[in-house]
């Protein structure tokens, strides 16, 4: 009894369904897309996590470096509760992890009273993180310099600022602009952990288009191949600015 | 704002913080040994005369350091069971945190190499040593002990990386200390404990890898 009502209904409704007209041309135009016309549908998702990433980047990048060459000036040359403090934040964010400073700023400063969005938590993070890191290699730019370089500029009597703007910050800068390419490529890496607390960059976007799609390997893929073209752009780019302004 | 400051939270989950302290240590000492000995082999075929291997390996190298560790760990942990490799959490991190030491440690190592003065190496092949005799026995002991300074600035921010495996829910500290942060709402006690941890972690193994660099410094 059960069974001929299952099998009615079973044949009613297969018959129903292919009864309606397109049916199978729908399935043909339905099947499952392949991977380029998926990334076709996903463009604008992932093009603006690419941009939030991008702009999360360099604003923490520029924050960061300004503010690392003030601590770093402050670490080789600046007055002793000045430069104590300076070499305790420096040590105390150099020994955090990335994810667990942006997790700190985001849930910490929520509880002193300033709300920040995950935009700000991340470009803040970000930006001390990068701080501290210029911030010690100004310093040992700095106070790798010959004395000689010092006591030359003294001795043609320019005064401190006068030494340090046309002797000191020229040479310092040359060095450090290797390791300094380096940290701007690991601040653009950094950008893939502001995904934690919801910014919607590349690695949120890429996840929102895979539970789409389920085509998780090739989109974890894509989204490394977009990093990997513009951290690597960044490198060439370090480079090339390197050899243009070494001294001959 | 900070009179009520109340650490109980903290002291409660003292043996989880501790199991995940434990765990993100093992993570990073595991990874460095197998990324080291990855980055010993990798250094070498980088500066080695075959123009295969060193196109590989540079590939290898500049791939991987361009690419953000969290990316690698969530392709394998998420997107290699697509085709049909399967891993565990550890696992997966483990193998991802590797893959990312070995190019890192790799560049360390090829820089180490390429300070090895010639006649070093040259002074070995008179001798009748082989090529094989040469790396093993001239180049790998004056690398190891050249390059030390290096590498554990390397290791300590591997350590640091290990952080990132909380995304894919291995429970280690970064992952207990939000869990404290998210089951009772002590922030400030939670993150800042969790960050003196780090902190004083972090500078412990640098004195232990300074005793190290010490010991192993190559006498002038």
């Amino acid at each position: 009894m059960i069974l001929t009502l299952r099998l009615i209904e079973f044949t009613t409704l297969s018959t129903l369904k292919m009864d309606t007209p397109g049916y199978f041309e729908d399935q043909k135009l339905q099947g499952t897309p392949g991977f380029f016309s998926e990334l076709w549908t996903a463009k604008n998702g992932l093009f603006s996590g690419a941009l939030t990433a991008m702009g999360v980047a360099f604003t923490a990048i520029f924050l960061g470096t300004v503010l690392g060459v003030f601590i770093g000036i402050t670490l080789a040359y600046g007055k002793q509760p000045g430069r104590f403090i300076a070499r305790v934040y420096t040590d105390v964010i150099r020994g955090i992890p990335l994810l667990a400073l942006i997790l700190a700023n985001f849930y910490l400063l929520s509880v002193v009273g300033v709300n920040l969005n995950a935009l700000q938590a991340g470009v803040l993070s970000l930006g001390i993180f990068c701080s501290s890191h210029v911030g010690e290699m100004v310093r040992g730019g700095l106070q790798n310099l010959p004395v000689g370089q010092t006591e030359a500029a003294q001795s043609i009597g320019l005064n401190f600022t006068q030494t340090f703007r046309y002797v000191l910050l020229p040479q310092a800068l040359r060095q450090i602009l290797p390791t300094w390419t380096n940290t701007a490529v690991e601040i653009v890496k950094g950008t893939t952990l502001i995904s934690v607390i919801g910014l919607s960059e590349i690695i949120l976007a890429t996840q929102q288009v895979i539970a789409r799609n389920f085509q998780t390997l090739n989109f974890y893929a894509f989204a490394g191949l977009i990093y990997f073209i513009i951290c690597f752009s960044i490198e060439r780019l370090g480079k090339h600015v390197e050899k243009k302004i070494a001294i001959k | 704002m900070f009179k009520n400051l109340n650490y109980a939270a903290v002291w409660r989950s003292l043996d989880d913080l501790a199991y995940g302290l434990g765990l993100a240590l093992s993570l990073a000492v595991i990874s460095i040994i197998l990324g080291s000995l990855i980055g010993i082999v990798v250094a070498f075929s980088l500066t080695s005369k075959k123009k295969h291997l060193r196109i590989v390996s540079n590939g290898y190298v500049t791939g991987i350091r361009n690419i953000p560790l969290m990316i690698i760990v969530l392709f394998i942990y998420f997107g290699l069971p697509d085709i049909g490799l399967l891993f565990g959490q550890m696992e997966s991190f483990i193998f991802a945190l590797t893959i990312y030491a070995g190019a890192y440690l790799a560049e360390v190592f090829r820089g180490g190499l390429i300070s090895i003065p010639v006649g070093i190496t040259e002074a070995g092949m008179a001798s009748g040593m082989s090529n094989l005799q040469i790396n093993m026995f001239i180049k790998l002991p004056i690398l190891l002990r050249s390059v030390m300074p290096a590498l554990s600035n390397n290791f300590i921010s591997l350590f640091k990386d290990t952080s990132i495996a909380s995304v894919i829910a291995v429970q280690e500290l970064t992952f207990q200390i939000r869990k404290i942060n998210l089951d009772t709402f002590r922030t400030i006690e939670a993150w800042s404990f969790g960050t003196l941890i780090y902190v004083f972690v972090c500078i412990g193994i640098a004195s232990i890898l300074r005793i190290f660099e010490r010991r192993l410094a190559i006498p002038r």
